[in-house]
């Protein structure tokens, strides 16, 4: 097995050690889900109590009292938190990714694996979360004696569409956020931002359509409305030329994302 | 390029850049002008996607420069040099860490790095959970580390605490199990920086032993370290670098020598009159002082040779008689030992003294004299105090079984003999007995 070392070298090798490294990322995902739960009560409650309280205050505020109206015949709790799956999975993706590097500063200076890994463990955090909050929806669907269509068994589409959508711009800030420390305080503002912005509390049939394209442009919006029309089954209407360009949008900034990534990687240990 | 070698480095060199702040006390206007300047470079920096710098001025610093060297398969190479030489940016190029600047180097074998003892431990999990993951950074794949798992709990010593969090680990067990990890990877190429200076003397013991070993296999390994007596040892081949180049390669021992004979940023001399440190009077003034060892003017000596300090003195008259004192203290500022020259009457003029140190009785580590002159064995009429430093190196002898620090502020060459006992033991009634049986 033979590497030549070069300044500015393509590494043309780096897919196949990602494949190699492949153990290495299991074990480093496996270590920040371990010690999410280490030593805590709340670390465990807390992947519960978040989503269900704020589903309760969107319910209460966006459905009740400005009576918005839900998707169709669907409850409004059951539309908010079909939106709110996919956008927790986007929230904690970038809120911890884009500090993992500087977070495993330790590993960054002193071993080699490529350095994709690390932001994308904190994909596998999230998805732990996801599984546990799709089963407080299925609680709640009990709960309205609300059933879902054959729709249901797309789901695992739409989550890997969640995952493109979420690591595309999280790898881009990631690799920023290793130069340029202000990031750290631009994500929370982004995400706090992105919650009102995105049909989280409310339905996308609501936005007037001269809006509509300006707001499609929003890549967790086609994310979203399809998880809603794949968890509300015919409640929920998804019009394709919205869907498609929001698509579009997401394998842009998937490109973006591990193109800038790629081509910084080399000098994370020297800025770290 | 043939099987034989392992790793080929052409040209290698790195640049890093580094920022430097002009003299802070100035004038508001300045403070402004110089505030406005750097928000400006700072931001054309940012534009082009440049490293940000803090700092006025930013200079181009190249750790390593033109390195040119061949490590065959099976060698074990190490390198050894000065703070700052670029050993362990070398080690970080080779490790993939990070990026040369310029030239290109060949690796021919999977290479395992060991920067740092216990590299991804984490305090919160267990030991277990910790081998696992140490491991896999490592490089080890996760059957790998099952198969070896109960000799690595086994080399490190704490088999009851595993399942313990790290955290609540003391800080030997915590080196012995990161270090049980680490010595048990086996990769074709092992590249160690200096991981063995922590650690009591049984551990060092160990760890010793476990590095021969691995040496021993006909594993191509790259060792750097401060310790001259390990690399002595364990290195049949070095690399000497300087300031960021290969300033000399080849047998361990010559390296070595080349090694204490480089200039430290020491001279091995020191000027005592006119300086304010020393006091002197009118009548009497200390003028300079050297060290020498091996024949040459030395800031650094080797173990096994005769230190010499020599300083001049100027006496301008006056009765009495006068001799001079040294005092030798250790790095850490204990008094070693004094010695004296025996006093005389002195004419008028300039005169010299010397003291001898033998050879195998200092410990290493720096040592520093003081030199006094007495006047009737009691007033001391000039004094430099701590003025002249040496450094005292080992050169491996008596150091195969045992590399860490041997503590004391002297080191003598005691002579050692086994005797048989009879089994009367050592009590004082005992030894009469015996010499009366003679």
């Amino acid at each position: 097995m033979q590497i030549i070392l070069e300044a500015g070298r393509a590494e043309r090798n780096y897919w196949r050690d990602l494949w190699r490294y492949r153990e290495l990322f299991a074990i480093l995902a496996w270590r920040d889900v371990a010690l999410r739960y280490k030593q805590t009560v709340i670390g465990g409650t807390w992947a519960v109590v978040r989503p269900f309280l704020t589903m309760v205050v969107f319910t209460v505020l966006f459905g009740r009292l400005a009576q918005l109206p839900s998707d169709g015949a669907a409850p409004y709790a059951i539309m908010v938190f079909a939106g709110m799956l996919p956008w927790f999975l986007f929230s904690t993706i970038l809120s911890e990714a884009s500090n993992s590097l500087v977070a495993n500063t330790n590993l960054i200076g002193k071993v080699y694996f490529p350095r994709i890994i690390i932001p994308s463990a904190t994909a596998v955090v999230a998805l732990v979360d996801l599984s546990v909050n799709l089963a407080m929806l299925a609680v709640l669907m009990i709960w309205y004696d609300f059933v879902p269509t054959w729709r249901l068994l797309l789901l695992p589409v739409f989550v890997v569409l969640a995952l493109f959508a979420s690591l595309g711009p999280s790898l881009f800030v990631t690799a920023l956020n290793v130069k340029y420390r202000d990031f750290r305080y631009i994500i929370p503002f982004i995400v706090q931002f992105g919650l009102y912005v995105s049909p989280v509390g409310f339905s996308s049939a609501i936005v007037p359509q001269k809006w509509r394209l300006w707001y499609s442009l929003n890549p967790m919006v086609g994310v979203i409305d399809g998880f809603r029309w794949c968890l509300l089954g015919e409640n929920s209407v998804l019009d394709a030329r919205y869907f498609l360009s929001s698509i579009f949008i997401i394998v842009l900034l998937l490109t973006v994302g591990v193109g800038y990534f790629r081509r910084t990687e080399r000098t994370f240990a020297d800025l770290i | 390029m043939t099987d034989e070698v392992a790793i080929r480095a052409e040209g290698l060199g790195k640049k890093y850049l580094i920022g430097h702040e002009i003299d802070r006390y100035s004038t508001l206007r300045d403070v402004m002008a110089r505030a406005a300047k750097n928000a400006w470079r700072k931001t054309a920096d940012m534009v082009r996607g440049r490293e940000i710098i803090a700092g006025d001025t930013v200079e181009e610093y190249w750790a390593l420069r033109n390195a040119n060297f061949e490590v065959k398969r099976g060698e074990v190479l190490g390198i050894i040099g000065h703070n700052g030489a670029g050993k362990s940016t070398l080690l970080k190029i080779l490790s993939r860490i990070t990026e040369p600047t310029e030239g290109r180097v060949t690796i021919n074998g999977r290479v395992a790095s060991l920067l740092e003892v216990g590299t991804g431990f984490h305090g919160e999990l267990t030991g277990r959970e910790n081998v696992f993951l140490n491991g896999a950074i490592l490089g080890m794949t996760h059957a790998e580390i099952k198969r070896k798992f109960d000799e690595i709990v086994a080399f490190s010593e704490v088999e009851r605490f595993l399942d313990t969090p790290v955290k609540r680990y003391s800080s030997g067990m915590y080196l012995r199990l990161a270090f049980a990890v680490a010595a048990h990877l086996e990769p074709e190429i092992l590249i160690i920086d200096e991981v063995l200076a922590v650690g009591d003397l049984q551990f060092q013991r160990k760890c010793l032993g476990k590095m021969r070993s691995v040496a021993s296999e006909g594993r191509t390994v790259l060792f750097v370290s401060h310790t001259m007596a390990l690399v002595a040892n364990l290195c049949e081949r070095a690399l000497l670098l300087e300031q960021g180049r290969i300033v000399h390669s080849g047998p361990t021992t010559e390296i070595i020598t080349v090694f204490l004979q480089t200039a430290s940023g020491r001279s091995g001399h020191a000027k005592l009159a006119g300086n304010s440190q020393c006091a002197g009077s009118e009548y009497v003034s200390l003028l300079e002082a050297r060290i020498i060892s091996g024949g040459n003017l030395v800031s650094d000596t080797k173990m096994d040779e005769d230190v010499t300090l020599q300083f001049t003195f100027e006496i301008r008259g006056a009765s009495g008689e006068y001799s001079s004192m040294i005092h030798l203290y250790d790095k850490e500022g204990t008094l070693v030992l004094s010695s004296t020259t025996y006093a005389r009457p002195y004419e008028p003029g300039s005169y010299g003294h010397e003291y001898t140190l033998p050879a195998n009785f200092l410990n290493d580590g720096m040592y520093t004299f003081s030199i006094m002159l007495l006047k009737d064995l009691m007033h001391v009429e000039a004094a430099a105090e701590r003025c002249i430093s040496f450094v005292v190196h080992e050169t491996g002898i008596g150091r195969e079984q045992y590399g860490g620090k041997m503590k004391g502020c002297v080191r003598p060459h005691l002579l050692t003999r086994e005797f048989l006992t009879t089994g009367e033991g050592l009590a004082p009634e005992s030894f009469h007995r015996g010499a009366a049986h003679q």
